[in-house]
């Protein structure tokens, strides 16, 4: 992809998806976000389940890329 | 443009049909809404199908002839198939207005079926979320419960939004659809209940989702001067538009209203020269109990953020200032996706004719129905007047 990674930001909204589409059954119940992000626009993240739970507001920080998928942690 | 009239409704029952195919559901509607109309499918100028996903779901494509030829259409009549994800049916109908508004055709049949039952629960949130960006929401793991879950956890954080207020929609559209004949899940539930519910995506359970249904609709449109030629019990279509926004919902700026509803309406309502105070009644698209609370807003029923209060107070039910989802909405009818668009409109003609049974309003002169696709990217508003 070469692009870089996302930066830090902040949760616009949150969710914990209990019922997963197929390719993520093994997963559930996980937490999925929409980080506000401080260079600007947003972004759809999963958050590590390890952060513990995050809330409209709390700021997070990327931790990494998993498959492409951007994985946040409390900051 | 000349005024158009919708001259026969036809429904199948919504519901898990294991038995049935999507072909078979579609002959069906369109048989009742060409039986309604007294007309024969041999005078049906053209065939506008929506269907959200059948390819995905049944592996069948090219489902517009297929499903038309077999309702006995003609051979040399054009059948397309229109897919605007949830909105599909109403993309359909707004294509199908058009043509007979602007004199192409007189006599337009438009469809709308989804057979969803035979996929497992995860394979159909898959099929769903194909609705939204996949390579972005979608990759994430989102499902559209969990897109309308963080659409609910934005509402109530800026407005105060409660669960006992989205649950207040649910328990009021299981007591409309357990009056309707065709509802997929006619059962009252309580609060209790609702709040209780199995959770699907924080802060939705199960009883904030839409049903996952079998299901088709059918509509004949004519032009008005034309719809005494035939059953005689026809509506008009007053006003009827269709917009579009970001198909991800991280693409939006605010996510606590959907700018494609606001601007379909709009438009519907200066087309047909009403305001949102001269709406009786309405079908809006509760495809989570959110969309419904939210829809209210912004089609002008309830003060933008007092959609939740507007419906915990009762001012959305049967008896009501303003009644929402008498069918039972997505939520109790059942949600047949690509059947939905054509079915509301089915049942706004059921409530103007005042044939809607133990729903039927008081008021029933002018209806409203909002057919939305995905999280807001394709809106489809439609209002329709007693002849």
């Amino acid at each position: 992809m070469g692009q870089a990674n996302p930066g830090n930001g902040t949760v616009y909204t949150e969710t914990i998806v209990f019922a997963a589409p197929e390719q993520y059954v093994d997963d559930a119940p996980y937490q999925l976000a929409i980080i506000d992000l401080e260079e600007g626009g947003r972004l759809n993240a999963r958050i590590l389940p390890e952060s513990g739970r995050v809330q409209i507001g709390d700021r997070v920080v990327f931790v990494e890329l998993r498959n492409g998928v951007a994985f946040y942690a409390r900051g | 443009m000349r005024p158009v009239a919708v001259i026969g409704v036809g429904k199948t029952a919504f519901g898990a049909f294991a038995d049935r195919d999507l072909r078979s559901l579609a002959v069906e509607a369109i048989g009742h809404a060409l039986a309604d109309a007294s007309l024969p499918p041999s005078m049906v100028e053209a065939f506008y199908l929506g269907n959200f996903a059948g390819p995905s779901f049944t592996g069948q494509n090219h489902l517009a002839p297929y499903v038309g030829l077999a309702a006995g259409l003609s051979p040399g009549i054009p059948c397309t198939r229109f897919e605007d994800a949830c909105a599909s049916s109403g993309a359909a109908l707004f294509h199908a207005w058009q043509a007979v508004a602007n004199g192409v055709y007189d006599l337009v049949l438009v469809g709308g079926v989804e057979k969803m039952t035979s996929q497992t629960t995860p394979k159909v949130a898959e099929i769903l979320a194909g609705a939204g960006d996949m390579a972005g929401e979608g990759k994430a793991g989102a499902t559209f419960p969990a897109l309308f879950a963080m659409i609910a956890r934005r509402h109530m954080h800026q407005f105060g939004t409660t669960r006992e207020q989205l649950a207040a929609v649910a328990v009021k559209n299981h007591a409309n659809g357990a009056l309707n004949p065709l509802a997929h899940m006619r059962k009252n539930i309580t609060l209790e209940q609702a709040l209780a519910g199995k959770p699907v995506a924080e802060p939705l359970t199960v009883y904030d989702c839409s049903l996952v249904s079998d299901g088709a609709a059918a509509v004949v449109l004519a032009p008005l001067s034309r719809a005494h030629e035939f059953s005689g019990r026809f509506a008009r279509i007053l006003g009827i538009a269709q917009t579009s926004d970001h198909v991800a919902l991280d693409a939006k700026t605010d996510i606590t209203t959907f700018q494609a509803v606001r601007v379909a309406g709009e438009k519907a309502y200066r087309m047909s020269g009403l305001s949102a105070a001269e709406i009786d009644f309405a079908e809006l698209h509760d495809c989570f109990t959110i969309a419904e609370v939210i829809a209210s807003e912004d089609l002008g029923f309830a003060r933008r953020g007092e959609g939740g209060p507007f419906a915990a107070a009762g001012c959305s039910a049967i008896n009501g200032r303003i009644p929402i989802n008498t069918s039972g909405g997505l939520k109790s009818k059942g949600h047949p996706v690509g059947a939905t668009g054509a079915g509301q409109v089915c049942d706004i003609v059921m409530q103007l004719r005042g044939e809607a049974g133990q729903r039927q309003v008081r008021r029933h002169r002018v209806g409203l129905a909002q057919n939305l696709g995905g999280s807001g990217a394709t809106c489809v508003v439609t209002i329709l007047g007693a002849p």
